[in-house]
C-alpha cells in the first residue's frame, strides 16, 4: 500500500525535512553562520586588545563585555555544538548501516529549537540589550541588581537551544542501540559512532542540570525568586555548582566526537587499522564517566576547602590517563603507516600535538595551589582555546574535509584546503601560545584594555596578528566551500575508506542503503574490499522501503517557544504604548507562544504519520 | 476488519512489536534518565536552601503531614491502577484498560486538588509565597515542577484515552499508553522523594 505524500521543493523542503542527511547540512549551515559571527566577535576582541589603552580603542568597557560574552556563548552553544551534531547526523546512521535515525521528527525538532534559540540570543544585538555577563553568567552578576534584559536573552535563548540538544542526544542513543545493521555489534562500531554514543549519554545527564540552572536565573530575574540572591537567603555559589556540573561535561560532549573523527581519519590516511580499538572504546567510556566527577576544579578559588580542592584536583588529573591512552593509540596508528597528507590528514595530525599542549596545561591547572596563581589570568584563556580550538575546531575541520564529499557529493579543492590549513594552524599558535605567557606575566582575563609598558604590549600585538591569520584561514575555507558547489563530483569512496558510509553513493540516496548491509567485522567495508568485493553483502532481499513523511510541525513548535521566550522576557518591561504593556504584562504573548507549541504537540499525537514507501521498481531504476 | 479480529492479530506485547515501538520505549526510558537529573538538581537546590527561611515561616510551622500523607496515598494508588491498565492492555481488554486509565486520571486530579489547596493555604494564610525566602522559592520550584508534571500527565493520559476510543489498540497506540504509564510511575517515584525530603525532613527540622 503506497501512501501518496506531498513532496516539497526549495525552502519548504528544508523547513519540513526529517532526513538526517539534510538536517546534518542544516546544522552545518547554521553552525557555520554562528561560527562566522562568533569569529567576527573574536576579531573585535583582538582588535581592541591589540594596543594598550589610548592608542586604538574601538570598544568601550560595556561593549567589550557584550562582545566577549557573545563570543564565548556563540562559539560553545551555537557553533561547536551544532557542528558536532551536524557531523553526527551526517555520519552516524551511515556508519551503523541504518536508513535513518530512530526519531526523524524529533531530529528536525532538535535542529529548529537550537536554531531559534540561537536567533533569539543574537536578536539582542538589535534590541541593544546584549548579554554582558560572560558565558558563565555567574550570580549575582546575572541577577536583577547588576544586569539588564541581556541576561534574559542569555537564559531563555540557551534554554530553548538546550531543548534541541537534549532531544538530539536521546535520539542518537536510541539510534545507536536499536538501529545497527545485522552483524554490527557494539564492538564492531566505528570509533566516531562510539564517541557519538558516549557524548549523547553525557548530554542526557548534563543538559537537564543547565536547564534547571537557567530556569533559576529566569525565576530570579522575572518572578523575583531568591535562588541566587544572597540578600534574601539565596546562594550565589549554587549557580557555579549547577553551571559547572553541566559545564565541565560539556567540554567532553564537544571533544569526544572530535576524538572520534580523528580516530577515523588517521587509519584511513595511514592505511592501517586503528591501533588499540578496544582500549579506545574503554578510554572514551572512562572519560565520559570522569567528566561528571571534576566540575569543581573550575571553583578552586571559591573557598570550598582543602579537601574538596584536593579531591577534585586528583580526579581531574585522572582524566589524563584515558586521554593519554588515546594519544598514544593515535601515534601508534600512524606509526609505520603509508601516510597520505590530504587536507583532512593535515588537520588531524596537527590536532595531536596541539591538543596535547591543551591537555598538559589542563593538568597544570588541576593543581589547586598552582591554580590560585593561574586563575582568572590569560593562562586560562590560552588553555581552553588550546582545548577548544586546537582540539575541537581542528578536528571538526579535519572531519569536514573528510566527510564533505559524502555530505555534499562534491570534492573540496585540496590546494585551497592546504592554504586554509597553514593559515589557520599558524594563526592559531601565534594567537594563543603567547597568551600562556601573558597570563604568567600577570595579565587578567576579561579586561577590555590595559595600561602600556607593563610588558604586555608586544605579546598582545603578536596575539592579534595571529587572529588575522586565523580569519584568513576561515575565509579560504568559506571560499572553498562555495566553489565546491561547482567542484568535481565526488566518487562513492574518494579516500579508500574503511567504514560503511563509503560503501554507498556520494551523496547517499535518501534511503541510505538499498539493502541493509551484512557486517562481518570491524572496518566492515575494508574487510569486503580485502576479500576482493566491490560492495557490501546485502543482509536482506530487495523490498519496498518505508520512509517518514516530511513535517512542518517541528518548525512551528520551535517558533512557538521562540515567541513565548519574548513574552516572558518582556513581561515586566515598560513599553511606550499601553497596548504593548498589556500584551506582555498579562503574559498574552507568552501564552500565545506556548499555545502554538502545545497545539503542534497535540496534532503530532493525534494524527499518525503513516509515511510512504519507495517501491522496488523505483529502487531498481536508480541502480 | 472488525475490532475483535484485529485484536486477535495483535502480538502479545504490542508496545514492543515494531521497531518504532521499541525505539519509543527505549527513548522514553532515556528521557526519564534526563528527568532524574532535572529533579536531582531541584532536590539539591532545595536541600541547600531549605534553612534559608528569613522572616518567613519554616517547614515545621507550615507542613501538615495529614494532607500530604493522603496525597501520597492517592498518588501511589494511581501508580497501581496504571499497572492494572497495562495488564489489561496485555490481555487486550480495551474496556478494562480505559477504566483503569480513567481511575488513574481521577486519582491524579485528586492529588492536584490537594496540592492546589495546600499551596493556596500557604499563600493566603501563612504568608508563604514564591518570593518570601530562598526556602520558599526552592520549595515551590521543586514541588511545583512535580505538580506540573502530574498535570501534564493527566492531560496526556486523557488525550490517549480519546485516541484509543477512536483508533483502537494497535501497534501504534500501544507504545503511547506504555510510555505514558512509565511517565506516571516516574512522577510517583519523585513524589516519594519529595514526601521524604521536603515534608518528613521538614517536620523534623
Amino acid at each position: 500500500m503506497a501512501h501518496s505524500v506531498k513532496k516539497y521543493r526549495g525552502l519548504m523542503d528544508w523547513i519540513t525535512t526529517v532526513d538526517h542527511k539534510k538536517i546534518g547540512i542544516l546544522y552545518f549551515a547554521a553552525g557555520g553562520l554562528f561560527f562566522v559571527i562568533g569569529g567576527i566577535e573574536a576579531l573585535l576582541i583582538r582588535l581592541q586588545l591589540m594596543f594598550p589603552k589610548g592608542t586604538f580603542d574601538i570598544l568601550d568597557g560595556q561593549t567589550y563585555n557584550e562582545v566577549m560574552t557573545m563570543h564565548g556563548t556563540t562559539m560553545i552553544f551555537l557553533a561547536a555544538m551544532p557542528l558536532v551534531f551536524g557531523l553526527m547526523n551526517a555520519v552516524v546512521p551511515l556508519q551503523i548501516g541504518a536508513r535513518d535515525v530512530a526519531f526523524p521528527f524529533l531530529n528536525s525538532l532538535g535542529f529548529w529549537t537550537f536554531f531559534f534559540g540561537g536567533v533569539l540570543l543574537n536578536i539582542s544585538w538589535f534590541t541593544g540589550t546584549v548579554p554582558d555577563i560572560g558565558w558563565t553568567a555567574y550570580a549575582p552578576l546575572s541577577g536583577q541588581e547588576f544586569s539588564g534584559t541581556g541576561s534574559d536573552y542569555y537564559a531563555i535563548g540557551l534554554q530553548i537551544a538546550g531543548i534541541g540538544t537534549l532531544v538530539g542526544g536521546i535520539n542518537f542513543l536510541v539510534t545507536i542501540i536499536n538501529m545497527r545493521a545485522p552483524g554490527m555489534s557494539f564492538m564492531r562500531m566505528p570509533l566516531f559512532t562510539w564517541t557519538s554514543f558516549i557524548t549523547s549519554g553525557i548530554i542526557l545527564f548534563a543538559f537537564p542540570a543547565l536547564a534547571v540552572g537557567l530556569i533559576y536565573i529566569s525565576f530570579d530575574r522575572l518572578f523575583d525568586a531568591n535562588f541566587f540572591v544572597t540578600a534574601t537567603g539565596g546562594n550565589a555559589i549554587l549557580w557555579e555548582h549547577i553551571f559547572w556540573i553541566f559545564g565541565h561535561p560539556e567540554v567532553y560532549i564537544l571533544v569526544l566526537p572530535a576524538f572520534g573523527a580523528i580516530s577515523e581519519i588517521l587509519p584511513t590516511f595511514a592505511r592501517k587499522r586503528l591501533f588499540g580499538y578496544s582500549s579506545m572504546v574503554f578510554a572514551t567510556a572512562l572519560i565520559g564517566f570522569l567528566s561528571f566527577m571534576v566540575w569543581a576544579h573550575h571553583m578552586f578559588t571559591v573557598g570550598m576547602g582543602d579537601i574538596a580542592n584536593a579531591l577534585f584536583g586528583v580526579a581531574t588529573m585522572l582524566i589524563a590517563i584515558p586521554t593519554g591512552i588515546k594519544v598514544f593509540n593515535w601515534l601508534f596508528t600512524i606509526w609505520g603507516g603509508k601516510i597520505q597528507f590530504t587536507t583532512a590528514m593535515l588537520y588531524a595530525t596537527s590536532f595531536i600535538p596541539t591538543f596535547v599542549m591543551g591537555g598538559v596545561t589542563g593538568v597544570m591547572l588541576a593543581i589547586p595551589p598552582a591554580d590560585f596563581q593561574f586563575h582568572d589570568s590569560y593562562f586560562v584563556v590560552a588553555h581552553f582555546h588550546y582545548v577548544i580550538v586546537g582540539g575541537i575546531v581542528l578536528s571538526l575541520l579535519a572531519a569536514a574535509y573528510y566527510w564533505w564529499p559524502k555530505m555534499f557529493g562534491r570534492m573540496l579543492n585540496e590546494t585551497l584546503g592546504k592554504w586554509s590549513f597553514w593559515l589557520f594552524f599558524i594563526g592559531f599558535h601565534l594567537t594563543f601560545f603567547i597568551q600562556h605567557f601573558l597570563g604568567l606575566w600577570g595579565m587578567p582575563r576579561r579586561v577590555f584594555t590595559y595600561l602600556p609598558n607593563q610588558g604586555w604590549d608586544t605579546a598582545n600585538f603578536v596575539s592579534s596578528i595571529g587572529a588575522f591569520f586565523m580569519a584568513a584561514g576561515v575565509i579560504v575555507i568559506l571560499i572553498n566551500a562555495i566553489i565546491s558547489i561547482k567542484g568535481p563530483k565526488a566518487p562513492a569512496d574518494p579516500w579508500d575508506g574503511r567504514t560503511l558510509e563509503w560503501s554507498i553513493a556520494s551523496p547517499s540516496p535518501e534511503y541510505n542503503f538499498k539493502q541493509l548491509p551484512l557486517v562481518r567485522g570491524l572496518d566492515a567495508f575494508w574487510l569486503e574490499k580485502m576479500d576482493g568485493k566491490k560492495e557490501m553483502t546485502p543482509a536482506e532481499p530487495l523490498g519496498p522501503i518505508h520512509m517518514p513523511s516530511p513535517s512542518i510541525l517541528p518548525f512551528f513548535m520551535s517558533l512557538g517557544l521562540f515567541i513565548a521566550g519574548f513574552g516572558f522576557m518582556y513581561r515586566g518591561y515598560e513599553f511606550e504604548s499601553a497596548f504593548m504593556n498589556n500584551l506582555f504584562g498579562y503574559n498574552i504573548i507568552a501564552i500565545f507562544g506556548l499555545a502554538i507549541t502545545l497545539v503542534c504537540m497535540f496534532l503530532r499525537s493525534v494524527y499518525d504519520d503513516h509515511g510512504y514507501h519507495i517501491e522496488v521498481e523505483e529502487l531498481q531504476k536508480e541502480g | 476488519m472488525s475490532q475483535a479480529a484485529h485484536l486477535d492479530k495483535l502480538p502479545p506485547e504490542p508496545e514492543k512489536a515494531t521497531l518504532e515501538g521499541r525505539n519509543k520505549v527505549l527513548g522514553f526510558w532515556l528521557f526519564l534518565g534526563g528527568e532524574t537529573v532535572l529533579f536531582g538538581t531541584l532536590f539539591a537546590t532545595f536541600i541547600a536552601l531549605r534553612n534559608s527561611v528569613l522572616d518567613g515561616p519554616t517547614g515545621i510551622e507550615l507542613f501538615s503531614l495529614s494532607i500530604t500523607a493522603i496525597a501520597t496515598f492517592i498518588l501511589l494508588t494511581s501508580s497501581l491502577t496504571s499497572v492494572f491498565a497495562i495488564q489489561a492492555m496485555h490481555h487486550k481488554n480495551i474496556k478494562n484498560m480505559l477504566t483503569w486509565l480513567g481511575v488513574t486520571v481521577v486519582l491524579g486530579l485528586g492529588f492536584l486538588v490537594l496540592e492546589i489547596y495546600e499551596f493556596y493555604e500557604y499563600v493566603a494564610h501563612d504568608g508563604f509565597g514564591f518570593t518570601t525566602s530562598a526556602f520558599s522559592s526552592s520549595f515551590y520550584a521543586l514541588v511545583g515542577f512535580h505538580g506540573a508534571h502530574v498535570a501534564l500527565g493527566v492531560l496526556w493520559i486523557s488525550l490517549l484515552m480519546l485516541q484509543i476510543k477512536k483508533k483502537g489498540l494497535t501497534t501504534v497506540t500501544a507504545p503511547k499508553i506504555y510510555v505514558a504509564s512509565l511517565y506516571w510511575h516516574f512522577i510517583d517515584v519523585v513524589w516519594v522523594f519529595i514526601f521524604t525530603i521536603v515534608y518528613l525532613m521538614g517536620k523534623v527540622g
